[in-house]
């Protein structure tokens, strides 16, 4: 009490004083959702928010130990109602670096094929008192469903072909490291639009970036009206290529496919697979991406894929920085 | 309209009472390190970043000290109040580009208060290697609001503050002079 009364004088006479009168303002800045179900539900400040966090995580990933203690009280619920390596995989690493206490599930093994519902299925695991729900479900929607029947925070990662908004934000942001910026960038999507989520999620965060974006295919798989969302169409694999700066081939998903769409694989790899020659005939160097699996000798050669211009690897390295990222920034903003 | 938020602040240190607090902090690190070669040091962001430029900067140029190694660690992702703030956290940049192992660490933050900030910049340097010790290097150090028992090992000057004041370090690069405030809510 005795120190009190005398920091009571001082303040006083400090307060007498009262030298200049300062105003302090600060604005931190945080995601204007709270879920992620897809890149047309979010702005370009999110964007740049996550991009910024991936940043520091790039960072962290690269240390001699990986690992922040930062959700060591939050837990995370993978759900994979459909296939999944690469994405569920880096979801679970980046959780995992970022200390989150993680449960995953595939539908395979589960219940679901006992005839549960997807809310029951859901309502079930979050009874285990989980945060955060990741999950890939093969219905356009299903996370947009999720997120307005549970109390969790859910990330999309994958549904139907609706949108893959992760997977969007790393190409974005490897486009961002390999070149400087998105805005002002050509950027042209080869192959299978009609079934992609990857194509919808990438055309939204690409234009909300300032990019310009070419779709290019077989007229069977590009969706009619695709113009309406602002992009151009081109069939001719070569004069896109010699437009864009970069070029994201995407794979023919032969799963989804349930007529045919082309008359054989090997047409559809003459007339859309990217070779090294095809590449050595431009003019300039464009940069390679592919979302993964990739489906050598079809859509892409191996020589173009292990190439200097690929930046496949990186894709896969920032995936984890920018999930990390959008988990970090969604947590946060789960109330204790 | 609404109410703006008013604050009346004081000076604690002027520009020349610094410049005379960082020689002597740079000539104490001397005296328990000498040429460095074990030693590293390690600003913490954000504003830790500042005066750890400063000390180095003057242990070069006054001292004749080269070599130095000097990092910028962020706590951000080791805090022990996520989701507990009003405030989301922001990260600031990390660069080490050496291993801290067998090395002797000093921590230089501008103002040392709760001792938190110091206990995440503990359990975040295990991620660079195991330091054989870690000293700690302040300009200002609060007494009476430590939460943690965490003091400096060098201190450039004992403040006597409550809690609903606040120390404001500025500093010539950032801020256009270099001086301590004491500001009162």
């Amino acid at each position: 009490m005795q120190i009190f009364g005398f920091l009571d004088v001082r303040n006083n006479y400090i307060r007498n004083q009262n030298i200049r009168t300062i105003r302090i303002s600060k604005t931190m800045k945080e995601l204007s959702v709270n879920h992620l179900i897809g890149i047309k539900y979010i702005t370009k400040q999110d964007i740049d928010l996550i991009f910024e966090t991936a940043d520091h995580f790039k960072e962290v990933i690269n240390r001699p130990i990986k690992k922040v203690p930062s959700l060591r009280d939050v837990t995370i619920a993978n759900i994979f109602f459909e296939n999944s390596t690469r994405t569920k995989l880096s979801f679970e690493l980046a959780q995992k670096r970022l200390s989150a206490d993680v449960m995953s599930f595939s539908a395979a093994q589960s219940s679901v094929k006992k005839g549960e519902t997807l809310i029951d299925t859901v309502n079930n695991i979050l009874a285990m008192k989980v945060d955060m729900v990741v999950m890939r479900h093969s219905s356009p929607g299903a996370a947009h469903f999720l997120s307005q029947n549970i109390g969790a925070s859910v990330v999309n990662a994958g549904d139907g072909a609706h949108e893959h908004p992760t997977q969007a934000l790393l190409d974005s942001f490897t486009i961002r490291e390999k070149l400087g910026d998105v805005g002002g960038k050509k950027i042209v999507i080869v192959g299978d639009i009609l079934h992609s989520r990857v194509a919808l999620s990438n055309i939204f965060a690409l234009q909300m970036q300032g990019a310009e974006v070419k779709v290019c295919g077989p007229k069977t798989l590009i969706p009619k009206y695709i113009e309406s969302l602002g992009v151009t169409v081109e069939h001719n694999l070569r004069k896109a290529l010699e437009w864009a700066d970069v070029a994201n081939m995407l794979r023919v998903q032969n799963e989804r496919l349930d007529v045919s769409y082309f008359p054989t694989t090997r047409e559809y790899t003459q007339q859309y697979g990217v070779t090294k020659e095809l590449l050595d005939s431009l003019n300039k160097e464009i940069v390679i991406m592919h979302p993964g699996p990739i489906n050598r000798g079809v859509e892409i050669t191996s020589d173009v894929a292990d190439s200097q211009q690929s930046v496949i690897l990186e894709q896969v390295e920032n995936g984890v920085a920018v999930r990390m990222a959008v988990i970090y920034l969604l947590a946060s903003k789960i109330k204790n | 309209m609404y109410k703006q938020h008013t604050m009346s602040q004081k000076v604690l240190l002027t520009s020349k009472e610094v410049h005379i607090i960082l020689h002597r902090l740079a000539c104490q690190l001397i005296e328990n390190h000498l040429d460095f070669s074990k030693t590293v040091l390690i600003g913490l962001q954000p504003r830790g970043k500042y005066l750890a430029e400063r000390i180095k900067q003057i242990l070069e140029s006054d001292y004749n000290i080269s070599n130095i190694e000097l990092g910028f660690l962020d706590i951000t992702f080791f805090r022990d109040d996520f989701r507990r703030g009003e405030k989301p956290l922001e990260a600031n940049k990390t660069q080490i580009d050496f291993l801290v192992e067998d090395k002797k660490v000093v921590f230089i933050d501008d103002v040392l208060y709760t001792g938190r900030s110091i206990n995440a910049a503990l359990t975040a340097i295990q991620s660079f290697g195991r330091p054989s010790e870690v000293e700690l290097l302040t300009l200002i150090d609060r007494r009476f609001s430590r939460h943690l028992p965490i003091q400096p090992d060098y201190r450039g000057r004992q403040v006597d503050a409550i809690n609903n004041e606040k120390v404001i370090v500025k500093w010539q690069e950032n801020d256009g002079e270099d001086a301590v405030y004491l500001v009162t809510k």
